[in-house]
């Protein structure tokens, strides 16, 4: 529920004042129009810049850059089921997975398209497997749904693996990255239009390393840099339609269906029919995120990389960050993304103190790190009755 | 994957006798020269690529503890010259692997690789490698393709799945004399693997299939179906865990045939999983001789635990590259045809690679398991 | 391509393998059942009083196996041999007492860390659920560090026998090998299966008369029905809440010395398929309902081995997974339906 229009407008409009205006230089749109085009040139700028503390030394910052946009737009999408449509998908690495895979299979393993061909494919399946899965497994209430799409995450990663024509589980290899603009030779040092040096920190001074330079715009396998520049991209994107869905009627339905089923029923809200579309649409951009990462810097997939574990790490991720904001599920992603690589030092030890961060953030922040407004005001009228009834009341 | 398993540790000294004369000569002569960094002796690293944690995590740990015993080793006979290895833990996960092969190549201070573990991570990463000539011996991936990539930096020093699959079915058909052989894989990129081949050598001898998976522990359905079938011979593809339980049940459930598996199983706790009992004379093939008794308790006195699946070939591949760096070849490329001419035998048998990258020969050897223990001293070469 | 190259199966339906064993694919399936059933009952009875569910009870299952393990390797040493089950009758109690104790601690220290601060808050169900993973991904992690830890107190070669290689697999040294009992349908049922399967239902029937008869049982059905309802009669919610935790620890410390008697090994990432496949067999049966989580476990058993000798076993799961949603679909609350709260239990 971002937008365009100033927050206090907004919700004033709805009659509850925010407590907290917005002071008023950013109530302009230019200046909100400047911050968000500094923030994205930031955005694209950050593996280059490799500022200080927040560059990994132990894994290739833009490689984790990857995986963090990666893990980005997974959450942006399961954030739709989740966080929008209330549904609890455990399976989502299912879709992911469907994704890649079909990318794989049409640019390497039975047909070698080229990749912005193969994309809109593979979207489009895994938007029909989501429809394919959701029909029956929306039906089935509550709670179920949880199992259900659990098991379907297993169904892909057990086909993957028994299926020859999928490669089983060596996987499929050679699959061709998106195309590269200006030379591409082998030696990465000429490659590109041109060529943009890193920084690099000593303390807090920065200098221009002329050793470590990226090419624009090579997708090669020696650096990550391009990669992630593409899914932010896609990112972005997706971020754009995610607003003007939630903004619309269908956004206005699944809020009212995930707060009150019947009640939207009984309004003559297709409350089925708006879950279906949540589920199919979290699918395409799961769908999506799986074929960037086939099409990625190893262009290589297989079975390993679409454990079940994975489908619980995309729900922390939404969780984490605050189901329902788009924001909190982008910041999610990205904490969960990157915060093991960053702390890769503490090897043997990261996945424990991950498990135990876990268990805190939701201790002290159980609306996530960046709840959705209404979550807010939700909260903030919980602890009212709660002052005035003396005691803890379920919302 | 899979090669030798355990302890061996005959030519080592081998190695370690040249590692030492090389490097006398070194010191003398930079101790002579004032004892400046110079000289191919310096301060180095080994990366290592490959799970040390997650559900493989313990395989990648026997790498480690193999490479570690082969630094410390060498560190110790080289005063001034100090080798370390720096572990990136890719879980197994080829896509966590990818950005941890570009931190690899992109730090010049690491003159080589030992893995990546398996064969999912290295078809991830080679490309990678191969593209800054960075050297890559790995312990224990084995998937065919590999080294039909044309990656011209990709070594590994265990044998690919083919000709331990021939040589498997050679045994159960020359030797063990079965005729009745079902063969049972746990849908691993290895296991399938040495399945397939040692079904093509049974050709009809193969009374049926099943495939398991990773993981399981109850392979109850699997043993009715082994048990119906009348088979005379079990062969494996997979590796200890489940080779274990999977004996101890057949065994349980009244099987009395040959049970066979690849080195994937060649693990001390193959033989702790199942029970001495079940266990007791089973088959496991290795590309690789008797390691010298050692080798484990040199191991033993590094890493506080037994050496496993693995330990040697990590070991051995260590010590081709600090023989290289022994011999001031310390550049990629430098290091890199050394490597490929490399002639030498290490704890796991001779070494020596052809122009792939795979190594050369290697005989197959039949361990059994007798008495309890896994007869590591006295295998018979298949064929 | 026809569908059997496609799924790399060479026959694709062998029902005839199931014709010719049916006993035996049915009563090992009974017998694997048993187990899920144990462990379904922590998933149901949390599921219950809470309608959360607990990620983290597959780990209380792990604790559990390793318990036993631990114990044998005490009283027994490393040395492995096998023996009856008539013969060690006496350390598989004790291995038992150990397991429930250690797999009732740490269900306890489950609720204590990563439900109760949660539930006092109120905090949404998905919120709880993340911390509930949490816990898991923590528990499991230390079984898998535990060489680590005890480095810290310098015990890690004192306690070498129990803490090193922490993520490789531990076996208990004893080996318990089955003796046949009878004959049935052309197998030959053993003591161990009878073991499995009988205390199985006597643990089963044992909570069954506790959550009906006793006025903790009275307890736990009245917050699993409404809690707001049962606070206003004075029933004490915190304590039901950790009855319930202690009463799926329990029986997930029964299941896990049922599983190292079959199957005699463990591993720290142990629990996680099996919690799958509990909280699978929980929902077949009708989640929060006890008697549910019993025919869910054995239905969900019997039928991975009938998938296993149609299908091959590598497709086991997707069998079982698509009877779910058939299930699901036909009867929406599960085979028995949910009831922990209503009077049937």
């Amino acid at each position: 529920m971002s937008g365009t229009v100033p927050a206090s407008a907004r919700a004033s409009r709805r009659g509850r004042p925010l407590q907290i205006p917005l002071p008023a230089f950013l109530r302009s749109r230019q200046t909100r129009l400047v911050m968000i085009v500094v923030g994205l040139v930031l955005a694209y700028a950050l593996p280059i810049i490799r500022p200080p503390f927040l560059t990994t030394t132990d894994s290739d910052f833009g490689g984790v850059m990857v995986g963090a946009a990666s893990y980005a737009l997974v959450a942006v999408g399961l954030n739709i089921v989740i966080g929008y449509a209330g549904l609890l998908d455990l399976g989502y690495v299912g879709f992911y997975a469907t994704g890649a895979y079909t990318t794989g299979v049409l640019t390497s393993q039975h047909a070698h398209w080229p990749f912005f061909l193969a994309l809109p494919v593979a979207i489009a399946v895994t938007m029909v497997s989501g429809v394919l899965l959701g029909g029956p497994a929306i039906r089935v209430r509550g709670d179920y749904l949880a199992i259900v799409t659990l098991g379907f995450g297993e169904i892909i990663s057990i086909a993957a693996r028994n299926s020859s024509w999928l490669g089983a589980a060596a996987g499929i290899k050679d699959i061709p990255p998106p195309p590269s603009i200006g030379p591409n030779p082998i030696i990465q040092a000429d490659a590109g239009l041109f060529q943009i040096p890193h920084l690099t920190w000593n303390g807090l001074v920065p200098s221009v390393d002329n050793l470590h330079k990226t090419p624009f715009l090579t997708f090669g396998v020696i650096d990550a840099i391009p990669y992630y520049w593409l899914i932010l991209t896609v990112i972005v994107l997706v971020l754009v339609a995610d607003m003007l869905i939630k903004d619309s009627r269908v956004g206005r339905a699944w809020e009212a269906t995930r707060e009150d089923e019947d009640a939207a029923e009984l309004m003559g809200v297709p409350t089925f029919r708006y879950k279906l579309l949540a589920f199919a649409l979290g699918a395409a951009i799961g769908g999506l995120a799986g074929s960037m990462l086939a099409a990625g810097q190893g262009g290589f997939i297989s079975p390993d990389s679409f454990l079940l574990p994975l489908s619980m790490l995309f729900v922390a991720s939404v969780l984490i960050g605050g189901a329902g904001n788009r924001w909190g599920a982008l910041l999610g992603g990205v904490l969960v993304a990157y915060l093991p690589e960053r702390f890769r030092g503490l090897s043997d030890w990261r996945l424990l103190i991950f498990g135990l961060s876990l268990m805190l953030i939701v201790t002290f922040r159980p609306q996530g790190l960046v709840p959705p407004r209404r979550t807010k005001r939700a909260l903030r009228v919980q602890a009212e009755i709660e002052e005035l009834e003396g005691e803890g009341v379920d919302v | 994957m899979g090669i030798k398993p355990n302890l061996r540790v005959a030519a080592v000294f081998a190695v370690a006798g040249l590692a030492l004369t090389a490097c006398g000569s070194n010191n003398s002569s930079s101790t002579a020269t004032g004892g400046s960094s110079g000289a191919p002796c310096g301060n180095y690293k080994i990366g290592y690529l490959g799970a040390t944690t997650g559900p493989y995590g313990a395989l990648g740990q026997n790498m480690v503890g193999g490479i570690k015993l082969a630094l410390d080793t060498y560190n110790k006979a080289h005063s001034d010259c100090k080798v370390s290895v720096q572990v990136f833990d890719s879980q197994g996960d080829p896509t966590k692997a990818t950005p941890l092969a570009t931190q690899i190549v992109q730090d010049s201070s690491i003159v080589a690789l030992v893995g990546p573990g398996f064969s999912g991570e290295s078809l991830a990463t080679g490309k990678t490698f191969a593209a800054a000539g960075l050297p890559v011996i790995s312990p224990s991936a084995t998937n065919v393709t590999i080294t039909q990539q044309g990656w011209t930096t990709w070594h590994r020093v265990i044998g690919n799945d083919s000709a331990q699959g021939a040589a498997d079915a050679q045994y159960i058909q020359n030797t063990a004399k079965a005729s009745k052989t079902y063969v049972i894989d746990d849908g691993s990129d290895y296991g399938k693997g040495l399945a397939t081949y040692v079904k093509q050598g049974l050709g009809s001898g193969v009374i049926g299939t099943d495939t398991v998976q990773t993981g399981q522990t109850d392979f109850s359905a699997t043993v009715t179906k082994v048990t119906g079938s009348g088979a005379d011979a079990v062969f494996y593809g997979g590796y200890y865990a489940e080779a274990g339980l999977l004996v101890k049940q057949l065994r349980q459930a009244g099987y009395k045939g040959l049970f066979m598996s690849g080195d994937g199983s060649e693990d001390p706790h193959f033989v702790s999983t199942a029970g001495a009992q079940a266990a007791d004379g089973a088959i496991l093939s290795a590309p690789a001789g008797p390691a010298p008794a050692s080798f484990n308790a040199k191991y033993k006195a590094v890493n506080h635990s037994d050496s496993g699946l693995y330990s040697t070939q990590a070991y051995d591949a260590t010590n081709i590259i600090l023989a290289g760096l022994d011999a001031g070849k310390t550049s990629h490329s430098d290091l890199n045809s050394f490597i490929g001419s490399y002639t030498g035998t290490g704890v796991s048998g001779p070494i020596s690679f052809d122009s792939k990258g795979d190594i050369k020969t290697s005989t197959i050897y039949a361990y059994k398991v007798t008495g309890g223990k896994l007869d590591v001293n006295n295998p018979t070469p298949i064929q | 391509m026809d569908l059997s190259t496609l799924l790399n199966t060479p026959q694709l339906l062998t029902v005839s393998d199931l014709y010719h064993s049916f006993a035996a694919y049915t009563i090992t399936g009974l017998a694997l059942g048993a187990i899920y059933a144990l462990v379904a009952l922590g998933y149901t009875m949390v599921y219950g009083v809470l309608q959360l569910i607990n990620f983290a009870h597959s780990e209380v299952f792990m604790y559990g196996t390793f318990a036993m393990a631990w114990v044998v390797t005490y009283f027994h040493g490393t040395a492995s041999s096998g023996q009856s089950l008539g013969s060690t009758l006496g350390l598989l109690g004790v291995c038992l007492v150990a397991a429930m104790i250690t797999s009732a601690l740490v269900a306890l220290l489950v609720e204590r860390v990563a439900y109760r601060p949660l539930i006092r808050r109120g905090s949404p169900k998905l919120v709880i659920l993340i911390s509930a993973i949490g816990a898991s991904f923590s528990l499991a992690e230390v079984m898998g560090l535990r060489d680590r830890i005890a480095g810290w107190f310098g015990l890690d070669g004192k306690l070498s026998n129990y803490v090193s290689q922490a993520r490789n697999v531990y076996s208990s040294p004893i080996t318990i090998n089955p003796h046949k009992v009878f004959e049935l349908g052309g197998y030959g049922v053993t003591d161990v299966d009878l073991t499995v399967i009988f205390a199985a239902l006597l643990m089963m029937v044992a909570l069954d008369v506790f959550v009906n008869r006793s006025r903790l049982g009275r307890g736990i059905r009245a917050v699993a029905q409404d809690p707001e309802a049962a606070a206003l009669m004075g029933v004490n919610s915190t304590r039901v809440i950790r009855t319930t935790f202690l009463i799926g620890g329990i029986m997930a410390g029964v299941a896990a010395t049922l599983y190292m008697i079959r199957i005699g090994s463990t591993r720290n990432d142990a629990g996680f398929i099996i919690g799958i496949k509990a909280f699978t067999a929980a929902v077949m049966g009708g989640i929060g309902n006890l008697r549910g989580a019993l025919v869910g476990g054995l239905f969900l058993g019997v039928m991975e081995n009938w998938g296993s000798a149609v299908f091959g076993t590598q497709w086991k799961d997707v069998f079982t997974f698509v009877l779910l949603v058939v299930i699901l679909l036909i009867r929406p609350t599960g085979i028995l339906g949910e009831s922990l709260g209503k009077a049937r239990a």
